[in-house]
């Protein structure tokens, strides 16, 4: 919160003009998504800097150009190490990680929120806020235990009771939230509180939601997590050294650094970066299984039959590509192909996400979304370009890969009542006497 | 849009005042302190000094003019200003009443389509005001982007219902089969396509007021369409569940109103200084009973309370049912001090009707907060009424700005307490899996079912 102290006490005597200047001031160097209006003014003065020590005094003797690049450097490897460390630990605490993302990207958001509203003096606001981000939370994690630890559920009785009217409950604790935001309205300051209201609703819609969906992904299987967040990680990186190296015609003028060699070189790379990362990790049991949790042993577990989809399989190649390479057929894993289609989203609409976020900083005349990662900006501008995939890889599974749950379907046909068992169940034999799986012959069994 | 060119350009024939001419430029001029440079200044700049400023600064937008037909003027011509009101308000309240009556008659199918033009009215309401506001009318991208995205949410909810609901229908259509098992994918790729657009749109000089744009209009949705779906998933329960809790929402404004008019002293609250507490408390003890009576009358009829299905040998939407034990009579024994009032042992009442008090409960407590943010809103943004759509009443959205907490809370309500998993959509699921998926499932089922009896295992059914 140091950022913010540092705000709040130039805010009540200066200007909006001396605020937008400061803010320039707060950070330090270059970030991919620069605005060349910045360049054109006075390079910032040396600002906080929250680089650590250590880096600063064995970088100390370096040019400031060259020291950008190894602080970025470091810290992009830094970030990757952890990321591995937490894929080695397991689901859980990716879910606990997941969690502290968006908190942290909801804080990051309505920090900016305030600053550019000046509602700092509106502490009720700032409780109402965090109160709603805790309820959707709540409304949501309650929905995919349900899911997803049902057997668990049903055992405990409180957790029973909680999970029958979740709805119910968290729909009351969200009035609460209402209730107290109406009794709050301030006469002087009405349309002030209107905006933050609006602010923080479309914020809980773009993070919240967002962060779920890619929990559920994890649930789906490991892989369905890392392979889409290590597309646009590469994506990022790749468009960056190929518009580094070729770059010359620009791609749009919100970003006036992204260059269409860039762009397509991204592209291109990506998908064979995908490919060969999915080949690599279909391989494995731990990345492939679905979560589950386990009755006997009371904890989740990773282990299972690999589905088609992670079984090696022999491709014809079309005739085109036969001459190129001199290969007849290849074995593949059949999720490869699929992760080409992810692929080719996080490099031709990812970067729409990264627009979206510079238009943003533009109309609010930010540099970067906070300064939690030196180097790099707050924890936003690194995530700025998963919003849109997290969403695609869910509507992706539900579509084309998963099914509905059987065993989901026969608990939920258990509560129902025994004439809409018995009507079903009618449907049912029908449709597959209609289909020949089931012949009059072998009703008798 | 007629209001806003009245607003706009030359004075309406009643007029006593006239607008200024270029009410948005004026505004926009009143509070910059170096008018002359109003041109050249930063869009942006301009506007991120209003949205600091204190809402005083915001001058008010002038009334705009008269829609009352000329029929009713002439006939009302001879009372004084204050009597011709109350009667236009009433002629107008009667006149909607009758018209909701009539749609009830008309079925179901037509209620759907009153609820689909509500929602588009309000929409339509609320994003002027945000166009006002902003004065973004020459962004014109943006007015086709904010009814993409009101087309693409809606046909995301309509494609869920309709998948839900009418699973046998949906399973003959081929077209629509393959519609419905990509429909999420289809939506997803619409918004996107949206999202896209928009982003490409981002102008240099008014990203500020796109982006504001863009949340006004996501806000927008989330308020209004998802509360309309929710509506129509009640209906589909049974009219019942629509009628009802609407009913209830009028007739506490209706009742608070009347109690306030002739016993009202305490004021309420300062964001609403019309309403008084003898009237919150006399509109919540009438809504109850009203509640009471209507769920008693309504619940005898299966047109109402059997839930919407379509029938594939009719081809068509059907009401038809044996009503569920809610809607059947029932002995109650009274607890000992009603008795004593009453003087009866047992009354017989329908189960529903304990329902409709928690629904009529929540009408009239929690619902007039749903009025308190509208009126926060209109203070907010200065404006008297949302649009001038209803004579004497102002727009869609003041009369329903009750309705949308009541929405959510009878679908939360019934998911809740009154109704389990829908046979339908487990029906869906099933007949989307695997063939050997489903033989299994089959199997399992026909097993359970003769366990519990409902399947008689040597009867082939």
């Amino acid at each position: 919160m140091t950022e913010l102290r540092q705000r709040v006490a130039h805010e009540p005597d200066a200007p909006p003009e001396d605020k937008e200047s400061e803010s320039e001031a707060k950070v330090d160097g270059e970030t991919a998504s620069d605005s060349e209006s910045r360049t054109e003014s006075a390079p910032p003065p040396v600002s906080a800097d929250d680089t650590p020590e250590v880096l600063n005094r064995a970088l100390s003797n370096l040019s400031s150009r060259w020291k950008n690049w190894w602080v970025r450097g470091i810290l992009t490897l830094a970030m990757i190490a952890f990321f591995f460390i937490i894929i080695y630990l397991g689901p859980m605490v990716l879910m606990i990680i997941v969690m502290c993302v968006q908190i942290k990207c909801f804080h990051e958001i309505i920090t900016i929120g305030y600053n550019v509203y000046h509602s700092y003096d509106l502490p009720w606001f700032r409780t109402l806020s965090w109160y709603f981000l805790l309820c959707v939370n709540y409304f949501f994690y309650g929905e995919t235990v349900t899911d997803y630890f049902f057997t668990l559920v049903q055992r405990e009785e409180p957790l029973r009771i909680l999970s029958k009217y979740h709805r119910f409950i968290s729909f009351t604790l969200y009035l609460i939230g209402f209730c107290m935001f109406v009794l709050s309205l301030v006469k002087k300051h009405y349309r002030l509180q209107f905006y933050m209201f609006g602010w923080t609703h479309v914020t809980l819609l773009i993070v919240v939601t967002q962060s779920h969906l890619v929990i559920h992904n994890l649930f789906e299987g490991m892989i369905w997590f890392i392979v889409p967040i290590s597309c646009v990680i590469c994506n990022d990186i790749m468009a960056y050294m190929f518009g580094f190296f070729f770059g010359r015609t620009p791609l749009i003028k919100l970003s006036p650094k992204k260059t269409w060699e860039g762009f397509i070189g991204g592209f291109f790379a990506t998908v064979v970066f995908g490919l060969l990362l999915s080949y690599v990790m279909s391989g494995y049991r731990c990345f492939v299984c679905p979560v589950e949790y386990n009755n006997d042993t009371n904890s989740f577990t990773v282990d299972c039959e690999p589905s088609d989809l992670f079984r090696l399989q022999e491709y014809n190649i079309p005739g085109v590509i036969q001459s190129v390479i001199g290969w007849k057929t290849v074995r593949m894993y059949p999720f490869q192909i699929h992760s080409i289609a992810l692929s080719t989203f996080a490099s031709l609409i990812g970067p729409f996400g990264g627009f979206f976020a510079s238009g943003f900083k533009r109309a609010f005349k930010i540099k970067d979304f906070a300064n939690t990662i030196p180097g790099h900006g707050g924890i936003m501008d690194r995530f700025d370009c998963q919003y849109l995939m997290a969403t695609f890889v869910n509507v992706y599974i539900a579509s084309f890969i998963r099914g509905p749950n059987p065993s989901k379907l026969i608990q939920q046909f258990l509560t129902l009542r025994p004439d809409q068992q018995l009507h079903i169940f009618n449907t049912l034999q029908s449709h597959l006497i209609d289909k020949g799986m089931l012949t009059s012959a072998t009703e008798d069994e | 849009m007629l209001e806003l060119r009245h607003r706009g350009g030359c004075p309406g024939p009643g007029e006593a005042v006239a607008p200024p001419p270029r009410e948005g430029e004026a505004a926009g001029g009143d509070h910059e302190t170096e008018s002359t440079s109003d041109k050249e200044t930063d869009i942006d700049d301009r506007y991120g000094d209003l949205d600091s400023r204190i809402d005083s600064d915001i001058p008010e937008i002038p009334p705009s003019s008269d829609r009352t037909p000329e029929i009713l003027k002439k006939a009302l011509s001879g009372l004084s200003s204050r009597w011709k009101n109350w009667w236009i308000r009433g002629i107008l309240t009667l006149t909607m009443i009758s018209l909701f009556f009539l749609i009830i008659y008309m079925g179901s199918f037509m209620l759907m389509l009153l609820v689909l033009g509500i929602q588009v009215k309000c929409f339509h309401e609320i994003i002027t005001i945000g166009y006002r506001v902003y004065h973004s009318y020459d962004l014109p991208w943006f007015r086709t982007l904010s009814w993409y995205f009101l087309l693409c949410v809606n046909y995301f909810f309509y494609g869920e219902t309709v998948a839900d609901y009418f699973a046998t229908f949906v399973q003959r259509e081929e077209q629509l089969q393959f519609l419905i098992r990509y429909h999420r994918f289809i939506s997803f790729a619409l918004y996107l396509a949206g999202f896209c657009m928009f982003v490409l749109s981002l102008v240099k000089k008014h990203c500020r007021l796109q982006f504001y744009m863009f949340a006004w209009t996501h806000v927008t949705l989330l308020i209004i369409v998802t509360q309309s779906h929710l509506v129509i998933q009640s209906l589909f329960e049974g009219m019942i569940w629509f009628l009802l809790p609407i009913s209830s929402v009028i007739c506490n404004d209706i009742t608070a109103y009347l109690f306030g008019f002739f016993f009202g002293r305490t004021p309420l609250i300062k964001l609403s200084p019309k309403k008084t507490w003898e009237g919150f408390i006399g509109g919540f003890f009438s809504t109850v009973v009203f509640g009471f009576i209507a769920a008693y009358v309504l619940s005898k009829y299966q047109y109402f309370v059997c839930p919407v299905e379509y029938r594939s040998d009719v081809n068509s939407f059907v009401t038809e049912c044996e009503p569920s034990e809610l809607f059947q009579l029932r002995n109650y024994s009274l607890p000992p001090f009603l008795k004593a009032v009453l003087r009866q042992e047992r009354v017989s009442l329908y189960p529903f009707q304990i329902h409709s008090i928690a629904l009529s409960t929540f009408a009239s407590l929690i619902g007039p907060f749903g009025g308190f943010f509208a009126s926060g809103f209109k203070r907010a943004f200065k404006i008297k009424d949302f649009a001038n759509t209803i004579p004497g009443h102002g727009g869609i959205m003041d009369r329903f700005d009750c309705q949308y907490l009541m929405a959510t809370f009878v679908h939360v309500y019934i998911a809740s307490f009154i109704r389990g998993p829908n046979p339908s959509k487990v029906l869906q699921q099933l007949l989307v899996l695997q063939p050997e998926h489903q033989l299994n499932i089959y199997k399992t089922l026909k097993i359970h079912l003769i366990e519990k009896g409902i399947l008689q295992p040597a009867l082939k059914v």
